[in-house]
């Protein structure tokens, strides 16, 4: 059975379609890349996936772990083991990053009949992952992403992930605005995080972040549809060619 | 409902009886003082929406119901009633039931040496010099009806001196308790607090209720902050959904004094909650911070006149508001800036998150500027619950109600913030997370797919 399996999936947002049948299977173990020009639906399929509410589904099917996807809320979808790192990660003034962590694990935790996590044990674990991230623990005293840079904010969201443990990882531009030297620590942080059970989803613009995380499929997302799937060489293939031949050839492709 | 005439009947009547039993009627100053206050409430009679202070709010359920004086109506409570209201970590506690002092339920506890904090009828039987000076100096009954009829009936409520360089580590509780009656009752107590130079301490006023009915208290306080004196006062109101509550607090600042006021307001059907400090002395500084929060048809109104009457002072006024259901809420922030008054520096902010399509809230500043030499500020943002907060949250597993709960309370925590760590603020924690729980679990019951989510917070600045 795969992990995640999307069968012509369309969604909508404001009635517009974006996604227009989107067909997927992602296994355990496997990294996926879905590169696409802007505006072609890559965060609108991350975001369906995460459950978001604006975004409509209006037909499909998703099958997650055997359960269905799309009857799940975003916190039953988290709970799951779904996680979304968020293109725009949300600045929440007046909740502490550590306590906005802990519950968050805890919530998951107690869905899985786990114990709850006391501010003591949660500390340790917490600052191993805090080193892995090259992160200073003053920013978990503060509220969540409060007047934290556009670096820490995406090394947040990795710091969550590598917390939270998901089975299902969907980076949404991660790389987006990320200079080299904070990108390689995201991207190693992610990449570390790699093992048989936990699939990953990588949602990118361009090839480099590729280059730290190497996918073993790539697909490419033009105008809510994948036009072409294949191996990592794909993403050299785009880097070098652009994105216009292949929007070309999606065009010529489906007749209007 | 009643008219006009028959509400001035019912109050004559039930002031000349008081004037004639109530505690100090003997001595001509006190006896002079409920008298004036009595004709400038016949003369003004309460104010209706076209008085300015009270535009947004219409006190007409209050005018029109004849209220009695619970003075010849007792009520013993037992301690196992009370319990649930306990503080524990006070310096000592006074219970007033309906406005009077019920000593067998307070506790006075241990003070330090020469900090008097008795029963304010206590004190105009025993020792009314203590009191000549100070009541009623401050508390204008010209600024409205509520403050003349609060001083026509005064009688009871707390009387607290500190001495001079004293300085009082615990809180002063003082719990405001109503009990329901077969007619509409009212109370007016009321506080003297007089802080003398370089003092410290702390202040409760913590306004409940046992059982629903139709109870009015009419409370005031008249605190007297002396040179260099550091001040906290707290007042609380969670009475039941149908009490009816206007209190006022006039603040008398010295040379450098100090005063933080924090209102709560969470209970009450129709609440009227002033603060006046007056920055008489040089130097002075004074916070006002507050928190309202409502649902149902609860009208809570929040009202401060802070006036700078020195150079060199500064003022703060931090309110956060939560609005659910049909609730209303008033913020109305003056500030005067008296002519001698430069090196002004004052500031207020109002926020507000409305929960529901019919919750609404006027929040209004006001600024009355004769210095030249100032600065004064004001802002107020009026939004929702932000969707793509309460989205990341539900994103990584906290459900939906966790969600509206924790973002609520980080809303109200920027009032909580700005409270001293220690019981109070434990308390007033306990009592803010409680009622922020059972807002945050009626989620609005909005079809998925149609939710206004990405509407955002739409913070507009006013004014």
């Amino acid at each position: 059975m795969s992990l995640l399996e999307i069968k012509n999936l369309h969604v909508s947002v404001d009635k517009h379609e974006i996604l227009k049948g989107i067909n997927l299977t992602v296994n355990a173990g496997e990294v996926h890349s879905i590169m696409g020009p802007n505006g072609s639906g890559k965060s609108t399929l991350a975001q369906a996936l995460a459950r978001r509410e604006t975004y409509n589904v209006t037909s499909g099917e998703v099958s997650y772990n055997g359960k269905d996807l799309l009857a799940m809320k975003p916190e039953e979808a988290a709970c799951e083991g779904i996680f979304m790192a968020f293109q725009y990660p949300v600045e929440i003034p007046g909740i502490s990053n550590a306590y906005f962590l802990r519950s968050a694990l805890n919530a998951i935790r107690k869905h899985r009949g786990l114990d709850e996590v006391d501010a003591m044990d949660f500390l340790p674990m917490f600052r191993e992952k805090l080193k892995l991230l090259d992160m200073d623990e003053k920013l978990m005293n503060r509220s969540v992403n409060e007047g934290f840079s556009g670096g820490e904010k995406k090394r947040n969201e990795i710091l969550q992930m590598a917390v939270l443990e998901p089975k299902l990882a969907i980076l949404d531009e991660t790389d987006s605005g990320l200079d080299i030297d904070a990108l390689r620590i995201v991207a190693q942080g992610v990449d570390a995080m790699r093992n048989p059970e936990r699939a990953i989803l990588v949602v990118t613009h361009y090839q480099r972040l590729l280059n730290y995380i190497v996918p073993d499929f790539v697909h490419v997302l033009v105008d809510g549809r994948i036009v072409r799937s294949g191996g990592p060489e794909l993403a050299l293939e785009l880097e070098e060619k652009g994105y216009s031949a292949m929007e070309a050839e999606a065009r010529s492709a489906t007749p209007a | 409902m009643i008219t006009l005439t028959q509400q001035l009947e019912s109050y004559l009547e039930s002031f000349s009886e008081f004037e004639k039993l109530a505690a100090g009627h003997a001595l001509p100053w006190l006896r002079k003082l409920r008298q004036d206050a009595f004709a400038r409430f016949c003369e003004v009679g309460f104010p209706t929406t076209h008085d300015e202070d009270w535009r947004s709010t219409n006190v007409s359920a209050i005018a029109q119901t004849a209220f009695r004086l619970t003075r010849n109506r007792r009520v013993r409570l037992s301690q196992q009633e009370l319990e649930p209201y306990r503080v524990a970590g006070v310096a000592c506690q006074l219970v007033f039931v309906n406005g009077h002092f019920a000593r067998e339920l307070s506790s006075l506890g241990k003070l330090p040496d020469g900090v008097k904090v008795n029963s304010l009828a206590g004190e105009i039987s025993s020792n009314p010099e203590a009191i000549e000076p100070h009541l009623g100096r401050y508390l204008d009954i010209r600024r409205d009806a509520f403050g003349a009829l609060n001083t026509a009936f005064v009688e009871d409520g707390a009387f607290v001196h500190i001495p001079r360089g004293t300085l009082v580590e615990e809180p002063i509780y003082l719990l405001f308790v109503s009990t329901a009656d077969d007619a509409p009752s009212m109370s007016h107590p009321r506080n003297l607090i007089v802080a003398e130079e370089d003092s410290q301490a702390t202040f409760v006023e913590d306004y409940v209720s046992l059982d629903g009915g139709a109870v009015f208290c009419n409370a005031a306080t008249e605190l007297v902050a002396s040179d260099h004196a550091v001040l906290s006062h707290y007042m609380l109101e969670r009475e039941h959904k149908q009490a009816f509550n206007v209190s006022t607090l006039r603040i008398q600042q010295g040379r450098s004094a100090n005063v933080v006021s924090h209102s709560v307001l969470l209970g009450g059907a129709l609440v009227r909650n002033n603060i006046h400090p007056v920055l008489a002395g040089e130097g002075g500084e004074c916070v006002i911070n507050g928190l309202f929060a409502g649902d149902g048809h609860q009208h809570l109104d929040n009202y401060m006149l802070v006036e700078h009457a020195s150079p060199h002072c500064g003022s703060r006024q931090f309110y956060n508001g939560i609005l659910d259901g049909h609730a209303h809420g008033v913020f109305h922030g003056r500030i005067i800036v008296h002519k001698n008054a430069q090196k002004t520096d004052a500031k207020q902010t109002n926020r507000n998150l409305l929960l529901s399509d019919d919750a609404q809230i006027d929040t209004k500043p006001q600024l009355e500027i004769y210095a030249d030499d100032v600065k004064c500020t004001h802002g107020a943002t009026i939004g929702q619950i932000e969707g793509d907060a309460l989205f990341y949250l539900r994103s990584r597993g906290i459900d939906e109600v966790s969600a509206r709960k924790l973002l609520l309370f980080a809303f109200a925590s920027e009032c909580l913030d700005r409270m001293k760590q220690g019981p109070v603020r434990r308390h007033v924690e306990g009592l803010i997370n409680r009622c922020l729980f059972q807002m945050a679990d009626s989620v609005p019951d909005v079809p998925t797919g149609d939710r206004r989510e990405d509407t955002g917070r739409n913070w507009g600045e006013i004014g």
